[in-house]
């Protein structure tokens, strides 16, 4: 009642109902690639809400502090303040541990969402217009994401995180010119200057944090203007979105999925330790140890580090240092192909429209073997960043392992990318529908050169509605509102108009809009209610049988143990 | 004002099992309040807290699939060609004869005034420099090492060459300056006569000291490895010959770790007698 009047009373103000109801029946595609975003977004969320709970109690400087507290080995030693409050912090606040582990947890799977995102959004190419746009603001996101991690990573001033600033600011001052004065115009001195500390935290927790938000509404503004794409099915056309709608359903599966990612969290935080930094120590020039990993996200870098060749180059009397190759030029590269990508591959497809459908990865083999390609270089060097380990696991000389990994990564990208393309072009050239089965003879064909004129699959939505037998657009009056619905009884799919609309006309123009050159038939009525879908029937068939069977046998089976008296009902009642 | 439907039937068991989360979800939120009011538990706090939310998010999602509708519905979508008479219509709103953009010398003009003002802010940026220290490719050349400084051991002592055993690297800091961060050097002993290269900074009967940050990264290379004489460094495994004048044989360092000139003073201390023989740690445009 409260809320109907609240309701009311704002509506009354700022005419919002018109706005709300169609935001309400907006249509999400039912598909689960589509929530990986989602975990992002939300494990930004958790980042957001953990991370100011932290600021409260840590202390971003590199004055002298004695940590006091209840960490006996550190008990009464003099480190920086950082490092000192994140002790105090880990070790003295009451679920200041907790909530410091599910913050760096929530960093490691923010980074992993967004990665995984951004690749289901290469391989179904819903890069393409009109959302090079969104792709832009997305792959900026990434860096963001990445350089706050390693920010906030550094932050508590630990023997581990300080070997890292010091490898990144190494990188840095490699850079031909200008390093020397970036490193100083950053941290304002030499490393380790005392400036870094605060400035970090501000860029940690104010700049980058305060671009992000602004970037994710920017990338979801983008997304209700310019509608989900989709994957290719039934009912499905460059013209429409098919799926549940925001209200109620989507809202009630994405808060679920909000839920999950803070109940993983919250378990991983409690349960698994993270970046123990009062083992490590805090952070000394002349101090290291090993072994020394960073966080996940930055491997591929230090991998690169450690695989690239001790080359330098003099350019007129000027050092080019090693590190400059691996980690500034990679990293360049990196971030400026996946900015480059869309456009690049507008130009040598020369594909120019929109695109609403999405492409399975079979079927653009170029881009699924540059994709697989890429993926598989950044997985070997970030397994090269474990390199050390790997030589102690299996007990061989670390430069053995160092030079076998100089190797793969270099031919194992390359033969990836190959095997990619070859399956991708075996699947979409063959009847096969999946993987497990290609013949040979598909894959041999794969290896040919295309035949002359092939002809790319014609969009089977975009034939007229004459070759398009049995589907038709139903629309009837209900109440005072018009509806309207699609069925393709070939296919034995019938999907519901979203919203109601006012008029007749309203809701054939939508209906139009959606499925061009399908004809509209008006029926007098609501028609019965859709019959549920195949799979779920026969299931439903099936169980009902099994459990009349089951019942049936145990009652024969009851009724031959006891007594000929005693009375079993034998028929499954449902 | 109108009648409202009733609400819709749920399948038996749903709503039991929706609330049966629901409550598991509140007890564990109770769990996580009474762990945190007995004195703090991480692993249980973590624990009741993953209750709590994987009970809202079992709850919410039996919720969002057994009594809503899943999928079904279709959305038409306008595409983005806008319709072709609203292009024109926008061009004429936007180049009215009293519109700013048709004025072009004044565009001009603000053009300008926004370009130096968009100058004139990167200005204050020189303030993230240090202003009172030394400029960053100087100060990147030179450490607090030079002639007659004495040499301090981690706990802050003045070092002899007696300090220094045979089998074991001895961290060495200027006096002076030792928060430094391109000063940590190491001291060794050596047999000279394995030397296959001199040491370029000299030695002191096999004593020798270099810089301890390694030239690739400017990590520490801490680990020493006594019988083969060579430093190895943990954050790139770069490694380096202590008899070849710390030449890098192994990993992706490509130079020398520089070494530090020392001698003996009066009073039996160690002292440097220059600065390292080159810049020491990573290495840099400006660097010879």
């Amino acid at each position: 009642m409260i809320m109907d009047r609240l309701a009311r009373a704002l509506d009354d103000r700022l005419r919002l109902s018109p706005l709300t109801r169609r935001a309400l029946a907006k249509v999400f595609p039912d598909h689960w690639s589509f929530m990986l975003g989602e975990i992002a977004l939300y494990s930004f969320v958790a980042l957001v809400l953990t991370g100011v709970y932290l600021t409260l109690f840590f202390d971003p400087s590199s004055a002298d502090r004695v940590y006091q507290g209840s960490y006996a080995p550190l008990d009464g030693t003099t480190t920086s303040a950082a490092y000192a409050s994140t002790v105090r912090l880990s070790w003295d606040v009451r679920a200041g541990l907790l909530i410091r582990q599910t913050h760096h947890w929530a960093a490691l799977i923010f980074v992993a969402a967004i990665l995984v995102h951004l690749v289901r959004i290469f391989f179904t190419g819903a890069f393409r217009k009109p959302r090079e746009t969104n792709w832009l603001v997305g792959v900026t996101m990434l860096m963001l994401a990445l350089a706050n991690g390693f920010t906030g990573y550094s932050l508590p001033d630990d023997l581990l995180s300080g070997l890292g600033l010091r490898i990144i600011v190494s990188v840095v001052e490699s850079i031909p010119l200008v390093g020397s004065w970036l490193v100083f115009l950053g941290l304002g001195g030499e490393f380790p200057s005392d400036e870094m500390i605060p400035r970090m935290f501000v860029s940690h927790v104010l700049l980058v944090p305060a671009l992000l938000v602004a970037l994710v509404s920017l990338h979801l503004a983008m997304i209700v203007r310019q509608k989900h794409a989709q994957f290719p099915g039934p009912g499905r056309t460059e013209h429409n979105v098919v799926g549940s709608r925001l209200y109620p359903s989507y809202a009630l599966r994405s808060l679920a999925l909000f839920a999950w990612v803070l109940a993983v969290l919250f378990a991983l935080g409690g349960l698994v330790q993270i970046n123990p930094i009062w083992l490590y120590g805090p952070s000394a020039p002349d101090q290291a140890t090993s072994p020394a990993q960073p966080d996940w996200y930055v491997a591929w870098g230090d991998g690169a580090l450690r695989l690239f060749p001790p080359w330098e180059i003099h350019v007129a009397g000027h050092l080019v240092p090693a590190p400059f190759f691996p980690g500034v030029v990679l990293g360049g590269v990196t971030f400026l192909a996946l900015y480059a990508w869309p456009f690049l591959e507008r130009w040598c497809t020369g594909d120019c429209r929109a695109h609403q459908l999405l492409d399975r990865p079979r079927d653009h083999p170029v881009r699924t073997g540059v994709g697989v390609m890429a993926l598989t270089f950044f997985g070997v060097l970030v397994v090269a960043a474990g390199d050390d380990i790997i030589a102690r696991l299996l007990r061989v000389p670390v430069y053995d392992v160092l030079y076998v990994l100089r190797v793969l990564v270099l031919v194992l990208p390359v033969l990836a990318g190959a095997l990619a393309f070859l399956l991708a072009r075996a699947l979409r050239r063959g009847d096969a529908a999946r993987l497990g089965e290609l013949t040979r003879a598909d894959l041999r064909a794969a290896g040919r050169r295309a035949r002359v004129g092939e002809a790319r699959a014609v969009d089977e939505s975009e034939l007229p509605a004459r070759d398009r037998p049995g589907q038709r657009i139903e629309l009837w009056p209900d109440g005072g509102v018009w509806r309207w619905r699609y069925r393709d009884e070939p296919a034995g799919v019938t999907l519901l108009h979203h919203r109601a609309v006012l008029t007749e006309r309203e809701a054939a123009d939508s209906a139009r809009l959606a499925y061009p050159g399908v004809d509209h038939v008006a029926v007098p009525g609501p028609p019965p209610p859709p019959p549920p879908g195949r799979v779920r029937t026969a299931l439903r068939r099936w169980g009902n049988v099994a459990l009349g069977v089951t019942l049936l046998v145990a009652a024969l089976r009851q009724r031959r143990n006891r007594h000929p008296g005693d009375d079993g009902d034998g028929t499954g009642s449902r | 004002m109108s009648r409202r439907p009733p609400v819709a039937p749920a399948p038996s068991g749903v709503n039991r099992r929706i609330i049966l989360s629901f409550l598991a979800s509140a007890a564990g939120a109770i769990g996580f309040a009474v762990t945190y009011g007995l004195g703090g538990h991480t692993q249980w706090e973590g624990v009741c807290l993953a209750v709590a939310f994987a009970g809202l998010a079992i709850g919410l999602a039996i919720w969002g699939r057994r009594l809503v509708p899943v999928g079904g519905y279709v959305e038409e979508h306008e595409g983005f060609t806008p319709p072709p008479d609203e292009k024109p219509l926008t061009a004429a709103a936007l180049s009215a004869p009293d519109s700013p953009i048709r004025r072009r010398g004044l565009l001009a003009a603000l053009g300008l005034a926004l370009t130096a003002l968009g100058v004139a802010a990167l200005f204050p940026l020189r303030s993230l420099l240090p202003w009172d220290r030394a400029r960053p490719v100087r100060a990147r050349m030179e450490t607090p090492w030079g002639p007659g400084v004495r040499l301090l051991t981690a706990g802050g002592q003045p070092l002899r060459p007696g300090d220094v055993p045979a089998g074991t690297v001895v961290g060495v800091f200027p006096e002076g300056g030792t928060d430094a961060g391109d000063a940590p050097a190491f001291a060794v002993r050596l047999q000279p006569e394995r030397f296959t290269r001199p040491p370029s900074a000299g030695h002191l009967d096999g004593l020798v000291v270099y810089s301890l940050l390694c030239t690739h990264a400017g990590c520490p290379v801490r680990l020493y490895l006594k019988g083969t004489g060579r430093m190895l460094c943990p954050c790139h495994q770069s490694s380096f010959d202590l008899f070849a004048d710390a030449e890098p044989v192994a990993g992706p360092a490509a130079r020398r770790l520089p070494g530090l000139p020392v001698a003996v003073d009066a009073d039996g201390y160690l002292r440097a007698t220059g600065d390292f023989t080159a810049p020491p740690g990573a290495g840099f445009w400006n660097r010879p």
